[in-house]
C-alpha cells in the first residue's frame, strides 16, 4: 500500500534495538584482541571458544563504558545487577549460550532527544545492557548465501565475546508520518553520542553499530498496539529509514486486506527496500535465561558513577546548540550542516582561523557540490579544514575572488597541492595592477561599443555585460567590483 | 498432581534438540515433576526476608583490566574441531527445512 494511504488508515508504533560493539582493546570476558578484519580464528582462546574448564572474567573498561553510555542517555544506573545466560542452539556462540543481561540491566529508564523536521522528539530508553557479540557464520551452498537453503556453515569466532551494548527504546508513539525519519534521526544521534563518548567506532558498514527495527500499526482512532515485527540488522542510516517505511507499507497492505501480522523476525533487503519473512520469533522463555553462575554480580559504587557522570564530555546536542550560538546561524542552516555531517569540518575550519560564515559557505556550497558530484562525503574529500581556512583567508585579503577560489579548491581536490601551491601553479591571482586592468577595460569597451553607449546614456544596468566581458577577458582574475567602478569612471557615469 | 505436562517436556526437548520417544515424554514429565517438587521445598523454608541468591560467595565487582593477552594459534584453536574449512569451524546445516 502506498505510504500516504497507509498513514491515512494506520498509526505506526516504533521500537529500536541498537547494538554497539565497544572499542575495548580486549574482549568482554577474556584477553583476546578485538581488531576488525583479522584472519579467521586468530583472536580466540579457551574462554571465548568455551573450552572445558575455562572461566570468564568481566572487562572493567566495558562495564565503565556501558555506565557512561547509560549516563549520557539519562538513565538510572543499577546499584546491583547480574549477567544472565541466554540459551539457544545456534553455532554462532561456541558455548550454546550467550552471556547477556536479562531482568537486571546495568542502566534503565533514560531518554534521547532527537530533532526531526524542526521539532524535538523525545525517544525514551527502556534499558541499556551489556552482553557479548557472537561469531560470524558464513553459509555455504544454497542460492543466496543465506542461512535458508544452506548445506552447511563455517564459523569464525574472532568476534565472539567482543563486548556489545544493547540499547532498547520504549515503544515510540505519535511520530505519525515522520516515523521513518525519527528512526533514522535516533540512530544518527545515538551514533554521535557514542562517538563523543569515545566508546565505539560505531561503523555501521563494519557492524560495530547495528540496528533492529520494530514496527507495528494500529488503526487510526485506536489506542491498542498491533502485533509487531522485528527487522534485523539494518546496516545503514538510510536503510533504517527505508526499513521502517517498507514495513509500514507492507503491514498496512496485510491489515487492509483483512490479514493479520505474524510476530516474526524479518530480513531487510538493501536492493529492494523490502523485508521478507525470517524465523518466527522465540518467546523470551524459550531462551531459559538464568543468572550467570560463572560471573559475580556487578555493584557499581555510587561515588564512581557520580565521578563518571561529572566527567562526561559535552554531548552532541549541547555542542550543536553552543556552536549554533557561536556561529550565529539559523536553525535551518544548522540542521542542514548537521544532515551534511559538516559540523565537525566547519568547526575545524573556524579553529584554523576562518570566519564561521565563510567556513560554512564553502563547505555547504562548493565543497558539498563537489562531494555530491563524486558521490562521496564531505569528510572524505581530499581537502583539510586548514586548507579551506587558507582559501577564505586569500579571499578576505583580496588575493582571490570567489571564482578564483573555486578554481583553487578544484586544484586542491585534484591533488595539485595546498591552496598556495595551486595559486602559484595555475597563476590564479586577482589582477590588482590597475594599469593592466585598465587596458583590459579599454579593449572590452571598444569591443562592446553598444553596451558602452547604453551605459553612457544612463542605462547603468548594462554595465553588467561589460563587467562580464572584463572577467572573461581576464579569465576570472579581475576584481569584479573594482572593474565596475573603473568602467563607470571611464564612461563618465556616476555609479 | 502433575505440574509438568507432557507438552512442556516435548517443548523443552525440542529447544534442547533432544529426540524423545512418546513413552520417554511421560517418563521425564514425572521425573521433572519430582525434581521441581523437591526444589520447591526450599521456598517453604525461606521466609520473605531471605532474598533469592544465585552465588555462594558474597562477592561483587570482580573485574579484569582491559589488557590483551595472547590468543591461541588458529591451528591450536581448530585442533579439536570435528570439521574445518578455510580456517573456520565447519558445522552442519543450522536451520532444518521446517524452520
Ligand atoms: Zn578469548
Amino acid at each position: 500500500m502506498p505510504y500516504d494511504e497507509a498513514l491515512e488508515r494506520f498509526e505506526p508504533v516504533l521500537g529500536l534495538e541498537t547494538h554497539v560493539e565497544l572499542g575495548t582493546a580486549s574482549k568482554m570476558f577474556c584477553g583476546c584482541p578485538t581488531a576488525f578484519g583479522a584472519p579467521p580464528n586468530t583472536q580466540v582462546c579457551p574462554v571465548c571458544l568455551a573450552l572445558p574448564g575455562s572461566l570468564p572474567t568481566a572487562n572493567e573498561q566495558a562495564i565503565e563504558s556501558t555506565i557512561r553510555i547509560g549516563l549520557a542517555l539519562n538513565c538510572t544506573i543499577a546499584t546491583w545487577c547480574r549477567f544472565a545466560r541466554k540459551n539457544y542452539f545456534y553455532p554462532d556462540m561456541p558455548k550454546n549460550y550467550q552471556i547477556s543481561q536479562y531482568d537486571e540491566p546495568l542502566c534503565v529508564n533514560g531518554y534521547l532527544d532527537v530533532e526531526v523536521d524542526g521539532r524535538t522528539v523525545r525517544v525514551e530508553i527502556e534499558r541499556v545492557h551489556l552482553e557479548e557479540d557472537t561469531g560470524k557464520s558464513t553459509h555455504v551452498g544454497g542460492a543466496t548465501g543465506r542461512i535458508h537453503g544452506a548445506d552447511y556453515s563455517i564459523v569464525d569466532y574472532n568476534r565472539a565475546g567482543i563486548p556489545l551494548v544493547e540499547i532498547v527504546t520504549k515503544p515510540i508513539e505519535g511520530t505519525d508520518r515522520l516515523a521513518p525519519e525519527v528512526a533514522r534521526a535516533y540512530v544518527t544521534e545515538l551514533r554521535e553520542v557514542m562517538r563523543s563518548l569515545g566508546v565505539s567506532d560505531v561503523r555501521m558498514e563494519q557492524g560495530s553499530l547495528r540496528c533492529d527495527v520494530n514496527v507495528s500499526l494500529m488503526p487510526r482512532g485506536s489506542s491498542e498496539w498491533g502485533t509487531r515485527t522485528e527487522t534485523k540488522n539494518v546496516n545503514s542510516l538510510r536503510s533504517v529509514e527505508r526499513a521502517v517505511r517498507g514495513e509500514i507499507e507492507r503491514q498496512a497492505a496485510v491489515l487492509a486486506g483483512g490479514g493479520r501480522i505474524v510476530q516474526e523476525t524479518r530480513h531487510f533487503h538493501e536492493d529492494t527496500g523490502q523485508t521478507t519473512s525470517g524465523r518466527s520469533k522465540e518467546e523470551a522463555q524459550d531462551y531459559r535465561y538464568f543468572p550467570e553462575p560463572d560471573l559475580l554480580p556487578i555493584a557499581p559504587d555510587p561515588a564512581w558513577v557520580e565521578s563518571l557522570k561529572a566527567a562526561l564530555p559535552e554531548l552532541p546536542s549541547a555542542r550543536r546548540r553552543r556552536l549554533q550560538d557561536e556561529w550565529g546561524v539559523s536553525d535551518l542552516d544548522m540542521a542542514a550542516m548537521h544532515n551534511a555531517d559538516a559540523i565537525d569540518l566547519v568547526e575545524a575550519t573556524v579553529a584554523a582561523g576562518a570566519p564561521a560564515a565563510d567556513a560554512r559557505k564553502w563547505w555547504m556550497g562548493e565543497l558539498a557540490r563537489r562531494a555530491n558530484e563524486s558521490a562521496t562525503t564531505l569528510a572524505d574529500l581530499p581537502i583539510t579544514p586548514a586548507q579551506v581556512a587558507r582559501v577564505t583567508e586569500l579571499v578576505a585579503s583580496g588575493a582571490l575572488n570567489d571564482k578564483l577560489a573555486r578554481q583553487v579548491l578544484e586544484g586542491v581536490l585534484a591533488g595539485e597541492g595546498g591552496p598556495d601551491e595551486v595559486v602559484d601553479k595555475r597563476g590564479l591571482q586577482v589582477v590588482s595592477d590597475e594599469g593592466e586592468l585598465m587596458s583590459i577595460i579599454d579593449q572590452v569597451l571598444a569591443d562592446n561599443a553598444d553596451a558602452a553607449e547604453k551605459v553612457r546614456g544612463g542605462k547603468i544596468a548594462a554595465v553588467g555585460a561589460l563587467v562580464g566581458g572584463v572577467m572573461k577577458a581576464s579569465r576570472g582574475k579581475a576584481d569584479a567590483g573594482r572593474a565596475r567602478e573603473l568602467i563607470l569612471e571611464r564612461l563618465g557615469v556616476q555609479g | 498432581m502433575s505440574a509438568i505436562t507432557r507438552d512442556e517436556v516435548a517443548h523443552l526437548a525440542r529447544l534442547s534438540r533432544l529426540a524423545l520417544a512418546d513413552d520417554e515424554l511421560d517418563h521425564f514429565a514425572a521425573q521433572l515433576d519430582q525434581i521441581v517438587g523437591a526444589v520447591a521445598r526450599v521456598s517453604e523454608v525461606a521466609a520473605g526476608d531471605i532474598p533469592p541468591s544465585s552465588h555462594a560467595l558474597p562477592l561483587t565487582n570482580v573485574f579484569r583490566p582491559d589488557a590483551v593477552r595472547p590468543s591461541l594459534t588458529p591451528e591450536g584453536a581448530l585442533s579439536g574441531a570435528p570439521a574445518v574449512e578455510d580456517d573456520r569451524f565447519r558445522v552442519p546445516r543450522i536451520l532444518g527445512e521446517e524452520e
